[in-house]
């Protein structure tokens, strides 16, 4: 086990567990925060079905996210939990009332209204609450002995306001990105007008974050400014991927305008990330502080180097299932 | 006053964890039984299996919803309220949640959408597959959470170093002495749920004359397995009882309100426990019963709760009257499940208007039962979170308030209100809506559908059929 940094293996698990569900919940929540500006209620039908059977398997990952964390990295989860208390309830209540709404919507026709203010409001709540759980951890938390100090809304600051706008605003281009890939007629052209718009607003947010993150605190600044170089690639590929977007939707590449999406989520993923590489909890601990004992990251990883292949085999299978356009009036249940 | 976050903080995990824990039950049960409907459709292609297992699974697509949102709240629980026994105990609770995840959430996620709505996209003996595989997701999902708690309850397999616990055997970490007993008993009280769930509807619609020979058919064959099953309980939960007297005597004391450790001691019928007293106001009790179930012998001694210090005794009448409630409603499960077998002579099972009305009502016991059960475990062991190793003092998270533990509590009453009382209305509306109309749905696709399943190779897999209901 010596020869192997099990610490450094888990960090790039997580990280994936991370932006696995990003990306498939991303789509899901984004679709979401659409609900309300869908042009009809057929419309909300077709999106709400596009997600349906695989929003369940989305979450999970960010069961997963949770779980790992206590596993491989335990002072994150006992430290990250504290400190976003408040959020973190938010997030789950928007993430409870989404999650109801996928049954209860369909079968109901006089509290029809209630349900898609749910699914709206709920995916808004959840979405901007996880944004700014980004902001709050590149700005790092106050910690004393392995336990955290700070108070119930140090996360909640200008900064992490802005990355939740982010996130929100990203999601929803996700999400119609998405949708004009599962949908045809009305509804996909819809979807398509609105993505320039989101497109403009992604950037802007982009562009703000990305100045205002190297103030943040002088070790963010050294790494973006005084070596390391390479690493403006990232923010250069995300750019690239946010015009390539732009193209690929004008000449109707409804997959490619779809995966560019994703890539643009990706970048600026590892772009925040080598911000604050290798800590885990900033300013204080590393991820080799927060690590747990090598033979409990040692059981979990075989589980995981066995199963999650598997999970990702019948995951492409479930979508594989319902791959195609859904149509308006196509049923559930 | 000021709040005590540790106090609050168990109120709320009860009530999270209470609320989360009757859709589990619900759905273990309820996959197995659709699992087994779908089995019988491909099997003998009779269309009744396939209509009830519609049917079902449309009950169950609600129940599991909330199971899995009110589960998500779960996994964040143990960090934002107990983050010291988190950061105690991840070594251990760490890999077992992971494992939980990994082996069973994505299973039953993966599986659910195609059982729920791939009925056209895919091959019955495919959706059957879909099926079996989550209701196997469920019982994974039992495994690893109950081995968690039994840890907590009756801890071994580690060490403590610097503070923190190490794993020394998972084998003995995981296969504790209360888990195989634990186990059993949830995963009877689990079909137990199932099983009284479905007898509750079928009454129902029995009552009401619709869709009788579906409804006699599920009827007849859950109360089969009820018959078997509802004495099994009685018989798991004894010994599941001589176990944790072996291992946590003061919950037994507890659960028997017994405050003197002694012999010839009464099976308790009815008392009430005073903290303050060190004993029972009244007592109506079997004599030497309590010493002939727990010793089997009439002489046999039963631990007191005077051995430990008043401060370190449970609150003795919740555990004592929780574990009288489970008891009855169990006694009152074989009981029903022997009236049913005799009155299958004759057929009167489905016709004798005072049995199935009882049905009705029987539905909601299984559910009173397991939460009464887990008061019993739970409560029973308190002050300890890990049995003898972890107090709820030291487990609780430091930088807590109880101005802020007070305010997610209201907020998750508040939200598990509306959506619990949501959820009632559509599960009543689904069963309302009964077998009827969707046969007649059923009828439409039929065509795109060859009449006999076992042909039905040359559907594909994923048939494009996709059809457009209503
Ligand atoms: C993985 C472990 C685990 C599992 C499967 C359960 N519990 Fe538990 N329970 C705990 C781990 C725990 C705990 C972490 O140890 C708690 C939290 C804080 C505490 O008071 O102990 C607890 C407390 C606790 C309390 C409060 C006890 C008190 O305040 O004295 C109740 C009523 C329950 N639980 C009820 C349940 C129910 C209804 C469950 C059914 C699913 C359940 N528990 C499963
Ligand atoms: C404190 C203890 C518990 C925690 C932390 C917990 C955690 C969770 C989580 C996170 C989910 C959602 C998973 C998903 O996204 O699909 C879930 C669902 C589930 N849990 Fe729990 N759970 C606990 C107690 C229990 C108990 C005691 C049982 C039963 C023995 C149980 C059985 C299940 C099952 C079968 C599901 C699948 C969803 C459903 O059937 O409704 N859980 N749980
Ligand atoms: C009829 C006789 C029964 C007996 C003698 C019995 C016995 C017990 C005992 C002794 C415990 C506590 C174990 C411990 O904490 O160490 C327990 C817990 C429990 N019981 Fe029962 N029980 C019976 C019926 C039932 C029924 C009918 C149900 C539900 C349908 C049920 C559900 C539970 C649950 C969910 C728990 C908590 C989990 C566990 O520790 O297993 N029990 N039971």
């Amino acid at each position: 086990m010596e020869m192997y940094d099990l610490s450094l293996i888990w960090a790039v698990i997580i990280a994936f567990g991370v932006i696995m569900y990003v990306l498939m919940d991303g789509f899901d929540l984004g679709l979401g925060i659409l609900f309300p500006f869908a042009p009809d209620e057929d419309a909300r039908d077709v999106m709400m079905n596009s997600v349906a059977p695989v929003w369940d398997g989305n979450e999970t990952w960010l069961v997963l996210g949770g779980a790992g964390l206590i596993a491989a990295f335990p002072l994150v989860y006992t430290i990250l939990l504290p400190a976003l208390y408040l959020g973190v309830f938010l997030m789950l209540a928007g993430l409870i009332f989404r999650g109801v709404a996928f049954e209860f919507r369909f079968k109901s026709k006089r509290t029809r209204g209630w349900w898609n203010a749910a699914f709206a409001g709920g995916s808004f709540v959840a979405a901007f609450a996880q944004g700014c759980v980004v902001g709050a951890y590149i700005q790092g938390f106050e910690t004393a002995d392995r336990v955290y100090t700070g108070g119930a809304f140090d996360w909640l600051t200008p900064f992490s306001v802005l990355t939740g706008i982010g996130l929100v605003v990203g999601y929803t281009l996700l999400g119609a990105t998405w949708l004009v890939l599962k949908s045809e007629g009305h509804v996909r052209e819809w979807a398509r007008g609105l993505i320039p718009k989101l497109l403009i607003g992604v950037l802007a947010v982009f562009v703000i974050v990305s100045l205002w993150t190297p103030w943040i605190d002088p070790g963010v600044f050294d790494r973006w400014f005084d070596h390391l170089q390479v690493i403006w690639l990232l923010p250069f590929a995300a750019l690239l991927c946010a015009a390539g977007i732009y193209f690929a939707t004008r000449r109707r590449r409804e997959g490619l305008a779809f995966l560019l999406t994703l890539g643009l989520f990706i970048f600026t993923y590892l772009g925040l990330l080598v911000s604050r590489w290798p800590y885990v909890i900033p300013p204080d601990y590393t991820l080799w502080d927060a690590a747990s004992a090598p033979e409990s990251q040692f059981f979990i990883l075989i589980g995981v180097l066995f199963v999650v292949p598997i999970v990702l085999t019948y995951t492409a299978w479930s979508y594989w299932v319902f791959r195609g356009k859904v149509r308006v009036g196509e049923g559930y249940h | 006053m000021a709040l005590d976050p540790i106090l609050l903080s168990r109120l709320q995990f009860a009530f999270v964890v209470s609320f989360h824990a009757i859709f589990p039950v619900f759905t273990i049960g309820l996959a197995s039984y659709v699992a087994v409907l779908q089995g019988l459709y491909v099997a003998t292609g009779n269309s009744v299996w396939d209509r009830l297992g519609l049917f079902w699974t449309k009950i169950f697509a609600v129940v599991f919803g909330m199971g899995v949102v009110s589960g998500i709240v779960m996994a964040f629980q143990f960090g934002t309220n107990w983050s010291n026994f988190s950061q105690f105990a991840s070594n251990f609770i760490g890999p077992m949640l992971s494992y939980e995840v990994i082996t069973a959430f994505f299973l039953e996620a993966g599986f659910l959408g195609v059982l729920l709505f791939g009925r056209h996209r895919v091959s019955p003996s495919v959706h059957f597959f879909a099926a079996l595989m989550v209701a196997i997701g469920t019982f994974i999902s039992a495994f690893w959470i109950l081995a968690t708690n039994s840890w907590m309850q009756t801890p071994q397999g580690y060490e403590i170093r610097e503070g923190v616990l190490h794993v020394t055997s998972w084998m003995e970490a995981i296969f504790t002495p209360s888990f195989p007993y634990r186990f059993a008993h949830m995963a009877l009280a689990a079909f137990l749920t199932g099983g009284f769930v479905v007898c509750g509807v079928s009454a129902w619609f029995l009552l009401r004359r619709r869709d009788v020979e579906a409804h006699k058919r599920a009827l007849s064959m859950t109360m089969w397995l009820l018959l078997i099953l509802a004495p099994l309980q009685a018989f798991v939960g004894d010994e599941h009882g001589l176990n944790t007297l072996e291992h946590q005597p003061m919950k037994i004391a507890a659960m028997e309100g017994n405050w003197e450790t002694q012999s010839n001691v009464p099976l308790l019928l009815f008392a009430l426990p005073d903290r303050e007293l060190q004993a029972n106001r009244v007592e109506i009790g079997i004599p030497n019963g309590a010493s002939l179930i727990l010793r089997h012998d009439p002489d046999g001694v039963v631990p007191g709760l005077k051995e430990i210090p008043v401060e370190q005794q449970q609150p003795v009448w919740i555990v004592f009257y929780s574990f009288r409630v489970m008891v009855a409603l169990g006694v009152l499960m074989i009981a029903f499940a022997i009236a049913g077998l005799v009155l299958r002579r004759g057929g009167r099972l489905y016709t004798t208007r005072w049995f199935l009305h009882g049905l009705q009502g029987m539905s909601l016991a299984p559910f009173v039962a397991v939460l009464a059960g887990w008061f019993v475990t739970e409560i029973g062991r308190s002050p300890w979170l890990v049995y003898g190793v972890l107090s709820y003092a030291d487990a609780v998270t430091p930088s807590l308030s109880g101005g802020m533990v007070l305010a997610t509590l209201i907020g998750y009453v508040a939200v598990y209100a509306v959506i619990f009382w949501a959820g009632i209305y559509y599960l009543l509306k689904v069963v309302r809506q009964g077998l009827d109309e969707l046969g007649a749905d059923e009828e439409v696709h039929d065509a795109d559908r060859p009449m006999r399943p076992l042909s039905a190779t040359h559907v594909p897999f994923d048939g494009t059929t996709a059809s457009s209901r209503s």
